[in-house]
């Protein structure tokens, strides 16, 4: 990465530590602003709380930086400004309405007590139908099937139109054509500078990304371009070799490896 | 067009509140009659038992209702619980703690009509549901396990209430006073209790509503609200202070009455589908109309006699509820 690149985020040193267990050690960490990367590893490696910590939502020893600011200086609101999160398997409560839910994502951008304005409107229902969501909007969450909903909680993540977009397993429950949507939509806000960093367990997406980071037991074992063939060298090696990345007319894809060793 | 909703339950829920309220007046111990048909004793009289005794305590019923309604709102959507209410975390049992230790401490009894003594016991059941619910959450280890959650909050309830118990042999003397409260009753609620209740609403009503929207990012799960920039530590020191001030100020004053917290919240949500704020607000005025309903029954049903309204509402609530869970398990689509 040239040095010059303007870095959206920024980890040094990054300690997480759940239920007195060393989950993250040491960490070091550069996502550039304006790019896709994607955080891909074996199950327990630590991914969805590096994203955490990286969101700020966890504490963690060591620092994060935004944009070259400490994110302990930034204030509570200001951050909610700047980086939109899309959790997994979070929703509570079900009787939410789908506009009441999406409007949720405008919570930093409106007064504490006020109404919503006309500009809040317009971003929920432009973000429903980036998401193909907008029909639903009178229905509530617990009326829509698993890929649904999650479609309308990317919708909830994208109305904040924040800087930093980190989404952990976006594409949990959503078939491939809806997948394919989800792509599309990335490689849009990414046009717009989005900053989109995202947890992925579909390693034929996350070869789309720019640059992906691959981990195991808390440490990043390497990151690179998403092109890059040692990318894809670390990538079946995390996953013993039980998957092969090969070019296909133009693209990268995954195949299953029967040959790889067991874990 | 949700906020028409709202405002249109509202209404109607306030209308049918003062049609029970209106009814209620004449329900007396020699049966039902309309007010202006009594005609046996003097005007006088007449007046008084409609302005010193009926009214207020319908009032009060209301009020109480509407207390636990809001409590029950406000523990379901801070606990992502549906099943979250007064009763399940143990604050209504701390709260008759609360009072039982006033009582045995101050002599207090729940006829009692002084705005001090009122004051003082809503006091005493606050401090000890704010009691009650910090052990529960210290013994669950915070709120993000229900299963744990709602298990520390049955054995806080147990507890607390053999050691009411204890407390009420160890003072005879309490023991009719305490009898009629662990039932739950609105019989002995006068207009000093009342103030009171409509204080502590007020007072519930207004950080709750303040606090509404932290509720409604909290349904999209914890971390979610928290990248949103909800403040939910103050969040929820505010809002666990708001159910206990609401379910104390109504236990103090009529005891332990079940159901009310947790089925006013559902009732409205089988309706309307609505952010935290409509909720907060039309619970409230649920709760209101169930319990007076259900005081209105309790006096009426059997002529020249008085059930305890907390059985009335135990045995209407657990009907209601196993209704609900039969209707929401068949319309439940797969």
């Amino acid at each position: 990465m040239s040095s010059s690149q303007l870095l959206a985020i920024q980890a040094k040193d990054l300690c997480v530590s759940l239920g007195g267990r060393e989950v993250l050690h040491r960490m070091n960490l550069e996502v550039s602003a304006g790019q896709w990367t994607c955080v891909v590893g074996p199950n327990g490696a630590g991914k969805s709380t590096l994203l955490k910590a990286l969101a700020g939502l966890i504490s963690a020893q060591g620092q994060v930086h935004w944009l070259g600011v400490d994110v302990r200086q930034i204030e509570r609101r200001e951050r909610a400004r700047q980086l939109s999160w899309l959790g997994q398997g979070e929703v509570a409560m079900l009787d939410l309405r789908v506009c009441d839910a999406v409007m949720l994502g405008r919570l930093p951008h409106q007064d504490w007590l006020a109404a919503p304005r006309a500009h809040d409107h317009a971003m929920v229902q432009a973000a429903l139908e980036a998401t193909q969501a907008w029909a639903w909007r009178d229905r509530t969450l617990g009326e829509l099937s698993g890929g649904e909903r999650q479609r309308v909680l990317l919708a909830r993540a994208m109305a904040g139109n924040a800087a930093l977009m980190l989404m952990d397993e976006p594409l949990a429950n959503l078939d491939p054509p809806h997948q394919v949507d989800w792509l599309e939509q990335v490689h849009c806000l990414r046009a717009q500078g989005t900053t989109v960093v995202s947890v992925l367990h579909e390693i034929g997406m996350a070869l789309h990304a720019d640059r992906i980071v691959v981990m195991q037991s808390g440490r990043v074992v390497h990151a690179g371009a998403a092109s890059d063939a040692q990318t894809h060298h670390a990538i079946e090696l995390v996953f013993n070799e039980r998957v092969r990345i090969v070019p296909l007319q133009g693209q990268w894809v995954v195949l299953p490896n029967m040959q790889g060793n067991r874990a | 067009m949700m906020r028409t909703a709202t405002t249109w339950w509202a209404v109607v829920l306030l209308l049918l509140s003062a049609l029970s309220l209106a009814s209620s007046l004449g329900a007396g111990s020699q049966g039902w009659e309309w007010p202006w048909q009594m005609q046996a004793v003097g005007d006088a009289v007449q007046a008084q038992i409609m302005w010193d005794i009926r009214l207020p305590r319908s009032l009060g019923a209301w009020l109480a209702g509407a207390l636990l309604g809001l409590s029950g709102a406000v523990a379901q959507g801070l606990f992502r619980n549906p099943l979250a209410d007064p009763y399940l975390l143990g604050s209504a049992s701390g709260a008759s703690l609360g009072v039982s230790a006033y009582m045995g401490a101050w002599g207090g009894s729940l006829t009692a009509t002084g705005l001090a003594t009122r004051f003082g016991m809503t006091g005493a059941a606050f401090a000890g549901a704010v009691l009650a619910v910090l052990l529960t959450l210290i013994l669950a280890r915070g709120v993000h396990q229900t299963l744990r959650l709602l298990l520390a909050g049955v054995v806080v309830g147990v507890v607390l209430g053999a050691v009411t118990s204890l407390a009420t042999l160890l003072h005879p003397e309490a023991l009719l006073a305490m009898q009629g409260f662990l039932l739950g009753s609105t019989a002995f609620v006068g207009w000093s209790a009342s103030a009171t209740m409509a204080l502590a609403l007020l007072l519930c009503m207004v950080l709750a509503l303040v606090m509404a929207r932290v509720l409604d990012a909290l349904a999209l799960g914890e971390s979610t609200a928290r990248s949103l920039g909800m403040p939910l530590g103050t969040a929820r020191v505010v809002l666990i202070a708001v159910l206990s001030l609401a379910t104390g100020a109504a236990v103090a004053q009529t005891g332990l009455i079940a159901f009310v917290g947790l089925a006013a919240p559902h009732a409205v949500r089988s309706r309307v589908h609505i952010t935290h704020a409509g909720l907060l607000f039309l619970s409230a005025l649920m709760g209101g109309l169930l319990l007076l309903a259900a005081d209105l029954l309790a006096r009426s049903a059997v002529p020249a006699q008085e059930l305890p309204v907390g059985v009335f509402t135990s045995v209407l609530g657990g009907v209601y509820l196993l209704w609900r869970m039969r209707v929401t398990h068949h319309g439940k689509h797969s």
